[in-house]
This record gives structure tokens, C-alpha cells and sequence, in this order.
């Protein structure tokens, strides 16, 4: 619970919202405690959010040295 | 003495085996030979030479450098092969050997079984256990292709990955047939493996090996032990995705994940981005219908409890009252027994001798004060009685009044004039507001105005204020 939200991964992330949502609709959780949780919520569903807004696509090709190291990146040149 | 003179033409050493070396390379310029893989060595020079053997007879053969590099397909001890090629002597030593041109397998058959005892030996090492699998990352944050960087194999990843979720990609070119495929996916994947996830070149945490669908030599490489073993060796998970669904390579048995296809690979690499966020969505929709819920149930139980909460006057009045009555009733009681008294009095005493009259006086006096004593006994038993009772009322009172509620952690918001402030609407930025709470008060100044409820209240004051008032005044 006091894992910091945002080293959380996607899948972590979504598990606890789904737990918390569970929670609260339950209805049985004291009222300090569900205003604790809701807002705890809503961070999660930030961060997961954030998660999938950085989607982008960047396409980068690995330039090889003679002895077949990698040196460096290049634009895929399609 | 010369018993071996005879007619016969005589060669020196050079001579015949220019001769010998001649009629070889004229009668078998052009030959094709069946026989199985022998011992077989690659020096750097990188001619690759052999043996070709049956179950009689051996044969050497050589292949010199870059002749290779043209087959679809490299010898390997045990395989069943056909040579292409011409025979020649090695003159200074006076053996021959074949030139070869060209090795192909000696019918798929052949290949499949040799495929097969591979796939055996791997097997048996653990090397396609599935406990060794490693586990995709759910959202790749880099996904590292080792793939031909033209053709469609690339492109119909990055499509689809596109269409899901797009991701990073980082490309490593290799060349997806022939003598090098296999060295060159190896070194890819070992490539992958070293990078540094700070380094100038980003690590990746998942890679694809890609190829296009082909004949079984053409997928060869990626049945060479050395692709295999790296796969096996490597920390990044693998998807493979070599061929058509039909064709299975060794790498295929070693990767943590399979897939059909190159875009089957981008399939199993991301999951759908739109379905993530609906999802998400979804979840943050019922968290706030939720709390809603919550909040409202719990002012709904606070209402309900306060209306069933008796005001605090109806309480004690109707304890003075009943004091009050009795109170009455007692002095009433009082006058009439001394009224009574005196008329009894005023009767018998003409009657009586001045001795005697004082006798009785005196004995009337008595009387009287031990009624007034007794009367006053009562009178303070009939308080206590209703002191008792009071303090039940009052006890009772406390059992109902709010403090109860705050102890559940509920507080009040009072005003400076000590009313209560049960709406956002009532407060203005720097009121003062004293917080009660079930151990004790905090004094606060209101930092902000709710605009939204303040505009809504004033509407909604407009049309009911005296239900609101009400409302307020219960407590």
C-alpha cells in the first residue's frame, strides 16, 4: 500500500485500483479510510494513464562495427 | 643382373604424378558425389575442408574461401549431403582430393532427421524446459528486432505494433539466411544482451527474432546450435517468429514466447492500448461513483440520527414542569393542614382553663412542629426523587447528543456566533471556523470559497431557504 506509485508497474498499478474500486463499492471501509483509498485512487489512475499516453513509436536501427559490435543507432532508412 | 629391364616406360616421381594428376582432372571435372559428412574443420583461412565417407571408403574435399558463402546450406558432421564439384591431386603428396562447388543435403530427409537428433540432444540438456521460460514484460518500454531491416517481415511488426500500442523499437540488421545467419542472430542476441539500460544504446526489454517464411534450408540458421544456446543464455525475453505457422526451428523450442508470425510477434509483444485505457476508464468511473455513494449513505444515517435526536428545552421543561406542580401541590398542603389546625384550635380553646390552654397550646405547639418536620422530610426525600430523575433525562441527553457522532469521526463547523455551519455555500474566504471534534476544538480560517457550491446554495436558497433552516436548527 505505501509503495510509491510512481515506480509502479502498469499492471501493478491497475491490480491495486481494482482493489480499491472493490473496496469502496463495498461500502464497508470506515470513512477516513475510504477518503484515504479514493485518493490513493485517483493517483493510480494517473499514473496508469501516463502510462499509456506515452505511446509513441521511434524506430531506430543499430550501426555495426567490422567485428559485429554495436556502435551507434541510425534512422531505419525503409 | 638386369632381371628388371623390361620394356616398360619409366617415370621419375614428377612425371607420373603429373600424369596421375592429368587423367583425374580430365576424366572427373564434373562430378557429383553422395556420401555423409565426415570430420570437418573452418581455419581462419576460411577454406572449410572435409571428409566425405560411406561405409567404405573415404574421400577429402575442400571448398575454398568464399565459395561458401553462395550455399543455402553449410556441411555438418553426420549429414547425408550430395557435392558438386571436380577432383584433383595434391601433387607433392600424391593424394587426391575433391573441389567442391556446391553442398546441398541429400533430400529433405535428411535434413529432418539431423534436425530431429538436434532437437533430441537440446531437448535432454533442459534447454526447452518450461521453467527456464522468462516472462514478457506486459508494456515493453524498448523492443529490440533482430530481423532483416528491409523487406516486409519489419514492416508488418512495426504496423501492428502501431495499430496496438505503439512502442520503441531498436533494430539489429542481420542477415536472416545463409553462412553468416547464424553467427550474425547469435551476435545480435549476445549485442542485446550487453547493452547497459543507461547506456549510449538503450537495452531493450524484450526482443523479437523475425523472418519471413521459406524452404527448410533457408530457415537453417536458426536450427544452428549457437542461435539456440544464445537464446537459451539470454536475460532479455525472446519471442521467435520465424517462418509460417508451419515451420518450426529449433529456436522456436528455446524462446520464451512462440509466434505464428512476424505480426503474431507484435500481437504478443504489446497489448491493445485503447482497451488499457478504457479499462482504466471504466475503473475510474465506479471509484468515484463509489466515494459518491459512500459519502452521501453516510449524511443520509447522520440526518436520520439527528431527527431522532430530542431538543434540548422539551427535555428539561418538562422536568420543571412536573417539579414545578409538585411544588405546588406542597405548600397547597401546608396552608390546609395549618388552616385546619387553627379552626380546631379556635374551637376547643374557649373551652379550656387558661393552665390548660397554655397545657394544650403548648401541647399543639408541639404537634405542629413535629408535623413541619415531617413535612419538611418529605419535601426533601420528593427533591432527591426528582433530582434522580433529572439526572437520568440529562445522562440520556448525552447518550443522544452529536459528541457520540463526532466520536465516529464526524465533526462540526461552528461559526463565530457558536452556529453551526452545515454547508460550503455558508463560508466565506477568511471566516473564522471553529472545528469541533469529539476531543476537543481547533480554531481555522477558511483559505477558500466554494464557488460552484456557493452559487448552487444561493439558488437553492432562493426557493427553500426555510427547509434549510430547518434542517440546521435540529441540532
Amino acid at each position: 500500500m505505501s509503495e510509491k506509485i510512481k515506480n509502479m508497474s502498469f499492471e501493478q498499478a491497475l491490480a491495486e485500483l481494482e482493489t480499491i474500486v472493490a473496496k469502496l463499492e463495498s461500502g464497508q471501509a470506515p470513512l477516513q479510510e475510504s477518503i484515504e483509498i479514493y485518493e490513493r485512487g485517483e493517483a493510480l489512475k494517473n499514473h496508469c494513464e501516463n502510462l499509456l499516453k506515452i505511446a509513441e513509436i521511434k524506430i531506430e536501427k543499430i550501426s555495426l562495427a567490422k567485428n559485429g559490435k554495436a556502435v551507434g543507432t541510425e534512422k531505419l532508412d525503409e | 643382373m638386369s632381371e628388371n629391364s623390361t620394356n616398360a616406360h619409366e617415370f621419375t616421381v614428377s612425371q607420373i604424378s603429373a600424369a596421375v594428376k592429368n587423367l583425374l582432372e580430365e576424366e572427373f571435372a564434373y562430378i557429383r558425389v553422395r556420401g555423409e559428412v565426415g570430420r570437418i574443420s573452418r581455419p581462419s583461412s576460411g577454406h572449410i575442408y572435409f571428409d566425405l565417407k560411406d561405409e567404405k571408403a573415404v574421400i577429402s574435399a575442400v571448398a575454398w574461401r568464399g565459395v561458401s558463402s553462395r550455399w543455402k546450406f553449410q556441411p555438418e558432421e553426420g549429414l547425408e549431403v550430395i557435392i558438386t564439384g571436380r577432383l584433383t591431386t595434391f601433387a607433392g603428396q600424391s593424394k587426391y582430393q575433391i573441389i567442391v562447388d556446391l553442398v546441398e543435403p541429400a533430400g529433405v530427409g535428411a535434413l529432418m532427421a539431423l534436425l530431429e537428433e538436434r532437437r533430441k540432444k537440446l531437448a535432454k540438456e533442459g534447454l526447452f524446459s518450461p521453467e527456464h521460460k522468462k516472462t514478457l514484460p506486459f508494456l515493453p518500454k524498448l523492443i529490440g528486432v533482430i530481423t532483416s531491416p528491409t523487406g516486409a517481415v519489419i514492416r508488418d511488426i512495426l504496423h501492428r505494433l502501431e495499430d496496438r500500442f505503439p512502442t520503441n523499437v531498436i533494430i539489429w540488421p542481420v542477415r536472416v539466411q545463409g553462412e553468416n545467419c547464424a553467427k550474425e542472430v547469435t551476435n545480435a542476441i549476445y549485442g542485446f544482451n550487453s547493452l547497459k539500460s543507461d547506456g549510449k544504446i538503450a537495452r531493450p526489454d524484450l526482443i523479437i527474432i523475425a523472418r519471413g517464411g521459406g524452404s527448410l534450408e533457408d530457415l537453417w540458421g536458426f536450427n544452428e546450435e549457437e542461435v539456440v544456446r544464445a537464446v537459451f543464455a539470454s536475460e532479455i525475453p525472446i519471442i521467435s517468429a520465424i517462418g509460417h505457422e508451419t515451420d518450426t526451428t529449433l529456436i522456436d523450442y528455446v524462446a520464451d514466447k512462440r509466434a505464428p508470425t512476424p505480426t503474431g510477434a507484435a500481437e504478443i509483444a504489446v497489448p491493445v492500448r485503447s482497451e488499457l485505457l478504457g479499462l482504466v476508464e471504466d475503473l475510474s468511473a465506479r471509484l468515484k461513483g463509489a466515494i459518491l455513494r459512500l459519502i452521501m449513505n453516510r449524511g443520509d444515517k447522520l440526518r436520520a440520527i439527528s431527527a431522532h435526536l430530542p431538543r434540548k428545552s422539551d427535555l428539561l421543561s418538562f422536568a420543571r414542569q412536573k417539579l414545578d406542580l409538585l411544588d405546588e401541590k406542597l405548600s397547597n398542603s401546608l396552608i390546609a393542614t395549618k388552616a385546619q389546625k387553627s379552626l380546631m384550635l379556635a374551637k376547643i380553646a374557649p373551652k379550656l382553663s387558661l393552665s390548660a390552654i397554655r397545657q394544650r397550646n403548648k401541647d399543639w405547639a408541639k404537634n405542629i412542629k413535629y408535623l413541619g418536620d415531617r413535612a419538611l422530610v418529605s419535601i426533601k426525600r420528593l427533591i432527591v426523587e426528582k433530582k434522580n430523575k433529572l439526572d437520568k433525562y440529562a445522562k440520556l441527553l448525552q447518550s443522544l447528543s452529536y459528541n457520540s457522532i463526532l466520536k465516529r469521526g464526524f465533526s462540526l463547523v461552528i461559526d463565530e456566533k457558536g452556529k453551526i455551519i452545515a454547508r460550503a455555500a455558508n463560508i466565506n474566504i477568511n471566516d473564522n471556523l471553529n472545528i469541533k471534534f469529539y476531543d476537543g476544538n481547533i480554531l481555522a480560517i477558511a483559505k477558500t470559497k466554494s464557488a460552484k457550491l456557493a452559487a448552487k446554495a444561493k439558488e437553492k436558497n432562493k426557493k427553500s431557504s426555510k427547509s434549510d433552516n430547518k434542517q440546521t436548527s435540529l441540532f
